[in-house]
């Protein structure tokens, strides 16, 4: 597993998810720090493009051997595409949180509310000693 | 996880060696237990294929002896405790009068009136005051031993290699017990498990954990944590205290009724024969999703019956689990159908276990 890193071009939701936005889209994603939580993803089933997301509410589920997560919606919008490869390497989601272990890509109802989000150094100081 | 919540919480002698491995610790029925070291998957095949060490400190025992010992031991437990010769183990529940089950335990006979039984965890206090409150008017000493031993469990194909290595005499017999030294360490050498897989438990002074847990790392032995062990018990199709059985299952249902045996007149005996007369409501089975998913406990079965643990298994690559369902539905082949938070997933039924290696050796 990749070392501990959270990348300056992205946006961060306290509960551990990441957003890159893209003009009016984002890709989302959770952080690194979520994933070493997690342990091995073993098991994500996306969920169908269209699916409207609440920021602040759970919009899909990663599951390790151990446990199933909810994954909170950093902004909210619609599911425009998924990463239907991770249907065969969900591991991904551990080996490369930000790019090859993206989960959805959204069109955001609301470009404004990226403003809540944090930067990358203001996510990792709440992530404390 | 959080340090405040963690104050509270027992360590075993092994604390320190854990954080040395790069452990994560989580609480467990009051204990800071090791989760994971290296990963499951790795930690549960390295107990598949070579060898694994468990640290189980946090489990209890209860220390049994004196004239009545028998008595009151064949009161209490559901099997027949007349049976274990003296060196020997057995499986055993612990019932109340309605047959529900208390805790699920093994019982070792260290000497002709002594015995040695050993609880999980979040029971042991509650199983400590029933063999107590149960033992009034038999000439027995109950005593409490939780604090006076550490646990180890070995397991793998390679166990009883590198512990016998590092032992003076032969190790013990599956289902049996004998007192030796593993690395000039006295030990309690017991030829029991909870993988599925061949190995020993070892019982030892506190103070000796640390050298007869370094001393095993050194012959080759992998450190494994809870989380492995849930996913080989599960393979293995053990049943797990509070998942599996419970205070409102009979073990005819859960199907223990093989450790049962009523005319001992153990406590919940006539409950446990009623049920085992007129045939179980419900039935514990195993079950494999059809395709992708993994159920959990908790997660309803369609038509009745509900997931008393479900997992990813590491060996076989799909979900796996057990859990209660109607009787005529509990045939093996039965197709089921389980409600994963909202999706619904189809199941077979599978005969237990999923995984044994231990078979062709017992």
């Amino acid at each position: 597993m990749a070392e501990a890193s959270y990348p300056d071009d992205l946006l961060y939701h306290a509960e551990h998810d990441w957003a890159r936005i893209e003009n009016d889209e984002a890709v989302l994603g959770i952080t690194w720090y979520a994933q070493d939580a997690l342990g091995e993803v073993v098991f994500f089933d996306p969920p169908a493009v269209g699916t409207a997301l609440s920021q602040g509410e759970p919009y899909t589920e990663v599951e390790s051997v151990k446990a199933v997560s909810d994954v909170v919606a950093p902004l909210s919008g619609e599911i425009v595409a998924v990463n239907e490869a991770l249907a065969d390497s969900p591991q991904a989601i551990n080996e490369d949180p930000y790019g090859a272990g993206w989960l959805v890509r959204v069109r955001l109802s609301d470009t404004a509310e990226s403003e809540t989000l944090m930067d990358a150094v203001a996510y990792t100081a709440t992530l404390g000693g | 996880m959080s340090a405040q919540s963690s104050s509270a919480l027992l360590r075993t002698p092994l604390f320190e060696r854990h954080q040395a491995a790069g452990a994560k610790l989580v609480p467990f029925a009051g204990w800071e237990m090791p989760v994971q070291y290296a990963g499951i998957r790795e930690e549960h095949m390295a107990v598949r294929e070579d060898c694994g060490i468990f640290d189980v400190s946090h489990m209890g025992e209860i220390e049994t002896s004196g004239p009545q010992a028998l008595e009151l031991l064949q009161r209490l437990l559901s099997n027949d405790v007349g049976r274990i010769p003296v060196g020997g183990a057995q499986y055993s529940v612990l019932c109340q009068e309605d047959g529900g089950v208390l805790d699920d335990l093994f019982t070792y006979r260290l000497d002709e009136q002594r015995y040695l039984t050993v609880t999980n965890a979040a029971n042991h206090q509650q199983d400590l005051d029933w063999f107590r409150e149960h033992a009034e008017g038999f000439d027995v000493r109950i005593e409490d031993r939780l604090h006076d031993y550490a646990m180890l469990a070995v397991q793998g194909p390679n166990a009883r290699e590198i512990v016998g290595a590092l032992a003076e005499d032969s190790l013990p017999a599956r289902m049996t017990a004998s007192a030796g030294r593993i690395a000039g360490i006295a030990a309690l050498v017991c030829g029991t498990g909870y993988t599925g897989e061949d190995g020993v438990e070892l019982l030892a002074a506190p103070e000796d954990a640390t050298a007869l847990w370094n001393a095993l790392l050194a012959a080759g032995a992998t450190p494994a944590g809870l989380a492995a062990r849930d996913t080989l018990r599960l393979e293995a199709c053990f049943h797990l205290y509070g998942n599996d059985l419970t205070i409102e299952r009979n073990p005819i249902e859960a199907g223990l009724g093989w450790c049962c045996k009523e005319d001992t007149g153990f406590i919940g005996r006539d409950s446990v024969g009623a049920m085992r007369a007129a045939g179980p409501a419900e039935k514990l089975i195993a079950f494999a999703l059809d395709g992708p998913g993994i159920a959990r406990q908790g997660n309803a079965i369609v038509g009745g019956g509900v997931v008393s643990s479900g997992t990813l298994s590491p060996c076989l690559g799909i979900g796996i689990g057990m859990g209660y369902v109607p009787a005529e539905r509990a045939a093996v082949g039965s197709p089921i159908e389980v409600d994963v938070r909202g999706r619904i997933r189809s199941a077979t039924v599978r005969s237990k276990p999923f995984v044994n290696k231990r078979s062709n050796d017992g």
